[in-house]
């Protein structure tokens, strides 16, 4: 008999009950909840009269809408400015007290974003069922957990039923072999396979990220990779337990102790795909040939090299894919065959839960160490993912980096990369962000993004335009 | 859960593929704690010219006369033809409850993102999957044809063009069944309240560290 994958081991663990139809029950061990997709799930139960399954498996904080600005976040709660993001916090915090639900609140020291949060709190274990409605939670994958992001009618079941209605997904393997160049990081990786397979080339499947480059990675790596499959459609990362995973895990707060801890890795240590194990799809990068990547379009597949140009739309020969790349350039102000270090940048944001744990500051700290922000950059900022990564940073003076280069240092949360609190981008200004998603209008009305890493993010601040951070010297 | 049996309607096309999330409720719309009234934000920035803000009053905005939306022949449309990877992005479930609110029945696209198509299904929307050439074909038909309207039936998996053309489609047979009968997941789910307790009891005795209460005892 073929071996299984990863993946596979993770579904039959979970299943409770398959239907003829195909339509599975499967057990959910964690679900993340925060502000904007809970609301009306919590309303769900309230006029349905029903209580959530089990509340030791929620754990919620507010992030998207929270202010990153120290002077708004002393004041809690009070500090949102905007009317309708206090109340969804608000409703938040009012859902989890009525409920019995644990929340780290906006000022306490483990908010964050709930991605980031998650995996710091060893919240997220191998082995789990993970989900949130927020289509990043593919992130919780890089712990061979299989982490979905759901809908609010979802969220509202698993409150209700501790399971999610679900069909079973194909398999992709994702190997990258060999080892990444200096400078090149894992959000490079990801952005390349994002290139390769495209923005749908993992619909409907499970992508394992594999491949000695990825085993290479930190867990913040890895977290990385995995927090955008959903950028390649698909909804669940994966990547097998190894050492490095369970030493990331070992004495956080969530995680097993004792004698459960040395049963728990044993069983961990199953977490990987079977020899001979048969996958549906397999694609194979060569981290050698991946250069840092910046994307230049309106979709996350819209991405280049650094030293690559932004295409031109009439060499395209597919009508749909030219019509999509000229209307990207006009709406992200380029011309066709302009060099991608040609681009000049008014904003950059070094953040999300794409990119904002302590590994990523440090590269982005290293770059900017001793430099200085352009004068024609309107704003740096840098935002971590949580106020452990916060805390973690100025204890290595990665602030003083920052605040010295001319960058501001914020207070925890999604940020600029949704710009749901007030950190956005106005009409027409470009922006080098560490975020997921260069979306139309994502950043801000009339917002052009720009995909990068941290190092990446923090040369482009210093350059006021697009640079290949292996060309800069350390200073 | 709306049901949904037939719909028969005007055919508005979306010629663009892999909308977004963003693109169908921009995020400032994502405020709300409530499920219903965001039909006059759906696609917000596409739809008018300046930008918009949660409670405003839509009616007096200025519109773009080059979306579709806005153009005369496609007003009161129900049906919604666009391009491959439709829904693509977020997990925002105010994606299917905009198009809802706005009057779409049904998204036809050649294909569309995984977690929008489960979030779709749960409100009532049909989504139907055609083959891209097909598509391609009823693009040029609705183009030609002020007031082109589709006959989709549900029961019988059928899109019926004005011409008497049928074009079959699939639909796995659960949600087809939750969509024709407006069933409510959560009460099928519960129908199984005994087999999940079961299932977790095991699941507790094999791996008691998954429960935080048995994983630091």
């Amino acid at each position: 008999m073929a071996g299984q994958t990863l993946y596979d081991k993770l579904w039959s663990q979970h299943l409770v009950k398959e239907r003829d139809d195909g339509t599975a029950l499967i057990y959910i061990d964690r679900q993340l909840l925060h502000e904007v997709t809970s609301p009306q799930a919590f309303e769900g139960l309230r006029l349905a009269g029903r209580k959530p399954w089990r509340l030791d498996a929620n754990l919620a904080t507010p992030d998207h809408n929270v202010p990153t600005t120290l002077k708004e976040r002393a004041e809690g709660n009070a500090g949102i400015k905007d009317p309708v993001s206090l109340i969804q916090v608000q409703t938040l915090d009012d859902n989890c007290v009525e409920f019995g639900i644990e929340e780290f609140k906006i000022n306490d020291p483990r908010q964050g974003i709930v991605h980031v949060v998650g995996p710091e709190q060893g919240a997220t274990l191998p082995g789990m069922t993970v989900v949130c409605g927020d289509s990043h939670t593919a992130t919780h994958g890089a712990f061979a957990a299989l982490a979905h992001g759901i809908g609010t009618s979802e969220v509202e079941h698993v409150l209700a039923t501790q399971c999610l209605l679900a069909q079973k997904m194909k398999n992709m393997q994702v190997r990258v072999e060999g080892e990444l160049g200096v400078g090149v990081t894992a959000k490079d990786a990801v952005l390349a396979i994002i290139g390769r397979i495209g923005t749908a080339g993992g619909t409907g499947y499970a992508i394992e990220f594999a491949g000695s480059a990825i085993q290479g990675l930190s867990m913040e790596g890895r977290m990385t990779v995995c927090n955008m499959a959903i950028e390649a459609g698909a909804r669940v990362g994966l990547i097998a337990v190894d050492d490095t995973t369970i030493e990331y895990l070992a004495e956080r707060p969530f995680a097993p102790t004792s004698d459960q801890w040395q049963a728990a890795v044993a069983d961990w240590r199953e977490l990987v795909s079977d020899d001979g194990a048969e996958f549906d799809k397999v694609v194979v990068l060569e981290a050698a040939e991946i250069e840092p990547q910046v994307s230049w379009g309106t979709s996350p597949e819209m991405v280049t090299g650094i030293s690559g140009e932004v295409p031109d739309p009439a060499a395209q020969t597919d009508d749909t894919l030219r019509s999509g790349y000229t209307r990207a350039l006009q709406y992200m102000g380029l011309a066709p065959k302009q060099k991608i270090t040609d681009i000049r940048l008014d904003k950059v944001f070094i953040g999300s839960c794409t990119n904002s744990r302590i590994e990523d500051l440090r590269e982005a700290a290293k770059v900017a160490r001793g430099k200085k922000v352009a004068d024609s950059i309107k704003l740096a900022m840098v935002v971590p993912g949580s106020g452990l990564v916060k805390r973690m940073a100025e204890a290595e003076g990665l602030d003083r980096i920052f605040t010295e280069a001319g960058f501001e240092w914020r207070e925890p949360g999604c940020s600029m990369c949704l710009a749901m609190n007030a950190d956005k981008l106005g009409a027409g200004e470009h922006c080098a962000s560490t975020s997921n998603r260069n979306f139309e209008g994502r950043q801000g009305y009339g917002g052009r993004t720009h995909l990068v890493s941290p190092a990446m993010a923090a040369a482009a601040a210093i350059a006021g335009h697009f640079v290949d951070v292996r060309t800069l010297e350390e200073a | 859960m709306n049901q949904f049996e037939r719909a028969q309607g005007i055919v508005a096309p979306l010629d663009r593929a892999n909308v977004d999330t963003d693109l169908i409720i921009p995020k400032q719309f994502l405020k709300s704690i409530k499920r219903t009234g965001f039909g006059v934000n759906l696609f917000d920035e596409l739809r008018y010219l300046d930008e918009g803000y949660p409670g405003q009053d839509c009616t007096n905005r200025p519109l773009n006369p080059d979306f579709v939306l806005n153009q005369p022949r496609y007003q009161g449309a129900s049906v919604l033809l666009t391009r491959r990877n439709f829904g693509c992005g977020s997990s925002r479930e105010h994606a299917p409850w905009a198009l809802e609110d706005f009057g779409f029945r049904v998204v036809i696209a050649p294909s569309f993102a995984d977690i929008f198509y489960n979030n779709a299904f749960k409100n009532g929307l049909l989504l139907v999957t055609l083959p891209e050439e097909t598509i391609d074909r009823l693009f040029a038909e609705v183009e030609a044809n002020e007031g082109y309207r589709l006959d989709v039936d549900l029961e019988n998996q059928r899109v019926t063009t004005p011409s008497g053309e049928i074009l079959e489609f699939e639909v796995d047979a659960f949600r087809k069944h939750c969509l024709l009968n407006g069933l409510d997941d959560i009460g099928i789910t519960l129908q199984d309240e005994d087999a999940i307790r079961v299932f977790e009891a095991k699941h507790r005795v094999a791996r008691p560290w998954l429960f935080r209460d048995s994983a630091q005892a």
